[in-house]
């Protein structure tokens, strides 16, 4: 497996949503992942850039999203960091608690802690970094960088 | 591929069939503005043919839970038909399944409404 790492700067956006989704679904698909945990991975990455853009930075047009992604011989990472006041991970409900099963939202975090093999999410007064791993197989090769 | 709606009539059950992603924004908005149409004009059996649904997100499981007790809370029915495996396995991990009426025979289901 070719070893990569690449990183955007986008904006606080629906459009960074749906353009994150897309590059985690490539980028997932050329490491060999199949059609379905490539669809897991980028409904991952979709539910993380949502809460970046909407809960993180608030749509603030001064506030970005840096989307990293880092394929190693036995891993892929994705890396998403917004720049909002940090999520406060005591006040994420069980969205399987009977109680909450009918909300409308409340979701995201379930889904992407049920998509991933491990998940870090790091929350700070300058905001959140939430940390994706789904483990892969392979062997190491050159290794790539880009940024926009 | 956005999402598209279209209703007919069967047996005075209201079957939207519903293609594309029901995802955060404006999938979201076509299925919330569909469902809510139909109950302005007094047409409370719904049932949702989800069978061209190609993706859906937390965003789009809300508003099916959102349809779902919308309707009901207007003393109507909303079942779900088709479900595509994504869709089936995303309500499963979600304990949702449950909680919806789910059909994949129409003429069944059309039959199931009260």
């Amino acid at each position: 497996m070719t070893e990569l790492r690449v990183s955007y700067t986008l904006d606080s956006t629906l459009e960074t949503v749906d353009s994150a989704e897309q590059t985690a679904s490539r980028i997932a698909a050329e490491s060999g992942f199949d059609e379905d945990v490539v669809m897991q991975i980028s409904m991952a990455v979709r539910e993380a850039a949502v809460n970046a853009v909407l809960h993180g930075n608030a749509y603030d047009p001064e506030k970005k999203v840096k989307l990293e992604f880092e394929r190693t011989g036995s891993d892929l990472v994705i890396t998403i960091r917004d720049q909002g006041k940090g999520l406060d991970l005591a006040k994420i409900p069980d969205p399987l608690a009977p109680e909450n099963l009918l909300k409308t939202s409340g979701r995201g975090i379930f889904l992407i802690r049920s998509f991933m093999d491990e998940v870090q999410i790091v929350p700070s007064q300058t905001g959140t970094a939430i940390k994706l791993v789904k483990h892969v197989h392979g062997s190491s090769g050159n290794v790539k960088e880009a940024s926009q | 591929m956005s999402m598209k709606t279209s209703t007919r009539q069967v047996d005075g059950v209201t079957i939207v069939d519903c293609s594309g992603r029901i995802t955060l924004g404006e999938g979201s908005v076509i299925l919330r503005d569909a469902v809510r149409e139909l109950l302005s004009k007094g047409q409370k059996k719904i049932l949702l043919n989800l069978g061209e649904v190609t993706y859906i997100d937390s965003s789009g499981i809300g508003e099916l839970v959102s349809a779902f007790t919308t309707v009901r809370n207007q003393g109507g029915e909303l079942k779900l038909l088709n479900l595509t495996k994504k869709v089936h396995d995303l309500l499963q991990i979600t304990k949702l399944y449950t909680v919806f009426d789910v059909r994949d025979d129409e003429a069944s289901a059309v039959k199931a409404f009260n």
